[in-house]
């Protein structure tokens, strides 16, 4: 029989050892972790929301099954079900407006999919993370669908659509009234900021769109309920599936500044709070930042991602010109992976961080200077 | 000696052409491309300036020295990008205003040195000329082509302000697809390398579909399969 180190799918670095498994299980409890943010939200934007994240997940696996297909590849049904590009879908539809028209679904999960993926020669290929590289690109091409944000009517209020009427505003066929559209309170900020009211004011004011750990305020999946994202994070730490340094690094570096700038000068900038709840940060943190793919191999190396992306959105917050800078964050530090990779390295097993072996042998010396 | 006039023309249009195989000449193909009346303008100045380029280079060949060359082909490219520059600002105002910079930059576009060096430095006049005007028609296509894909995705339109371009008589050309604009990000540069991408890709596997069809077996760059 071979040697388990020896056949070929079960081949890592040394030392050779396997902890069972594969691509499906942890995909598997990544989407675990995401299960009670989607549920409540479901619960909070309705029907409509359930239909975005049916369509966008529908959009990646037909998209999934074309590629592969296309590219000709062996074992489609296996590569199909591993759930990568269900969870690629997935996270997507966490960060779409819930009431989106269909469309914007569908054509994410294939952007997702087609050009984020695939084209790079699928699973574990790809530079950058599939499910950012649509939402950038969808919130590129259609600024107005993708900064609609409804307040929320939780399923049971009386004025929640029902099935139908859900159905309808997905299709697109029912327009979103305008008294349900709100700012989420990042653009809420940038906007009061750029007409001069400053955010003590701002936020003091009744219009203020409103904060909470629990949830019940206007955003996208991922972003309402930053307490159950970021208990699905703790439950994927604990299950081993991610290593704390992204996430650590990544609220650190929003965290930091943010605490910094708004002890100096709190009529300009947010929060700290404001910024950990606002957004895509949790969610980023620890599913986006987290990305196997698309992330360093080492832990330094993962720290230091997490505090570029944390840092970046930070930036982009605050000076940029977008009010949420998360997914460009991400995506710029997806871009310097490599390079992370180059400078942090790990040691060596059984030599220093120079290259010397560990304990020095004389044979050896000699035998590598005769060489 | 010469090559035949058809396989200049074969060449310069598909097997050999300036964008979709040499690969040369992306800059303006990507600046320019935003729309189907963008690219026809750009390639159809850049034809001009290429057929004739090829025409001097070639009667000059003779009397040019191997040390010299690059700068003689230089300048006569130059000169005739500013000739082609100053008419088309005086009788195509409007287009000039939309292509702008990126007809005086015509002079650095790598095909025309790359024809006068590669091609008509080495051939007749005549079959320069031809080479020229193959060459740049294979340019216009391939802009129009991406421009058109750019211009349907990203506004909605087919051919907008072809006319400005032609003549009024081509209005007919501007099409209206629908009335919704469109995906934004197709008009920046983004969409001018993802749809580049998939143009090449497609031409690749259009070019080894009709290989195998005349019973040529072509190998394409095979992808590893993801876990054997």
């Amino acid at each position: 029989m071979t040697p388990i180190a020896y056949r070929a799918e079960r081949m890592f670095a040394t030392p050779h050892a396997h902890g069972g498994g594969g691509v499906g299980r942890i995909m598997l409890l990544v989407q675990l972790a995401l299960v009670p943010a989607t549920l409540f939200g479901f619960w909070l934007y309705g029907w409509p929301a359930f239909f975005l994240w049916v369509v966008t997940l529908l959009s990646a696996l037909v998209c999934e099954f074309a590629s592969l297909r296309l590219l000709g590849g062996k074992a489609v049904g296996r590569t199909l079900f591993d759930g990568s590009a269900l969870l690629t879908g997935w996270l997507l539809a966490m960060t779409l407006p819930p009431w989106s028209p269909w469309w914007v679904g569908a054509l994410g999960g294939g952007i997702a999919i087609v050009i984020g993926k695939q084209v790079f020669g699928g699973l574990g290929q790809n530079v950058f993370n599939p499910a950012m590289v649509a939402r950038v690109a969808l919130l590129i091409s259609f600024p107005l669908q993708l900064t609609a944000w409804v307040t929320p009517l939780p399923l049971v209020s009386i004025p929640a659509p029902g099935f139908l009427e859900g159905l309808r505003i997905t299709l697109g066929q029912a327009p979103l009234p305008d008294a349900m559209t709100s700012a989420s309170l990042l653009g809420y900020a940038k906007t009061e900021l750029a007409r001069g009211v400053d955010l003590l004011h701002a936020f003091s004011g009744g219009h203020a769109p409103r904060l909470s750990w629990l949830g019940v305020r206007s955003g996208s999946l991922g972003e309402s309920s930053a307490l159950l994202i970021f208990l699905g994070g703790l439950f994927l730490l604990a299950a081993g599936v991610i290593r704390w340094h992204a996430p650590v690094g990544v609220l650190a570096g929003v965290l930091l500044p943010a605490l910094f700038a708004h002890g100096v000068a709190p009529e300009r900038f947010m929060s700290a709070e404001q910024h950990l709840l606002s957004g895509a940060l949790m969610l980023c943190a620890f599913f986006i930042a987290t990305d196997y793919v698309t992330s360093p191999t080492t832990d330094p190396g993962r720290l230091v991602f997490g505090l570029g992306v944390g840092l970046m959105t930070w930036i982009i917050r605050t000076l940029g010109g977008y009010p949420e800078g998360a997914a460009f964050a991400v995506l710029l530090m997806n871009a310097m992976t490599p390079i992370i990779d180059r400078v942090v390295k790990p040691r060596i097993l059984g030599r220093t961080r120079s290259g010397k072996p560990l304990i020095p042998r004389p044979d050896m010396a000699d035998a590598g200077k005769g060489g | 000696m010469n090559p035949p006039v058809k396989t200049l023309v074969r060449d310069g249009i598909w097997d050999n052409n300036v964008v979709f195989a040499q690969m040369l000449a992306l800059c303006p193909t990507m600046a320019v491309t935003t729309s189907g009346a963008n690219g026809l303008g750009m390639g159809l100045a850049t034809t001009a300036v290429l057929a004739t380029s090829n025409v001097l280079v070639a009667l000059l060949r003779g009397v040019v020295s191997q040390e010299v060359r690059i700068p003689v082909f230089i300048v006569l490219i130059a000169s005739l990008v500013t000739v082609v520059d100053m008419a088309l600002n005086a009788w195509l105002h409007e287009l000039y205003k939309v292509l702008g910079l990126f007809i005086a930059l015509i002079v650095v576009n790598c095909a025309i040195l790359g024809r006068a060096e590669a091609f008509a430095s080495r051939n007749g006049v005549r079959a320069s000329f031809v080479d020229g005007l193959a060459m740049g028609l294979g340019f216009t296509f391939a802009l129009v082509v991406i421009g058109l894909i750019r211009e349907g995705l990203g506004s909605g339109t087919l051919f907008a302000q072809a006319s400005q371009l032609l003549g009024a008589r081509f209005a007919f050309l501007e099409i209206r697809l629908h009335e919704h604009g469109g995906a934004l990000l197709m008009i920046l540069p983004p969409g001018a390398f993802a749809v580049m991408g998939f143009l090449l890709a497609g031409k690749r596997v259009l070019d080894a579909r009709l290989e195998t069809r005349r019973g040529n077996a072509v190998a394409l760059p095979q992808i590893p399969p993801a876990s054997a």
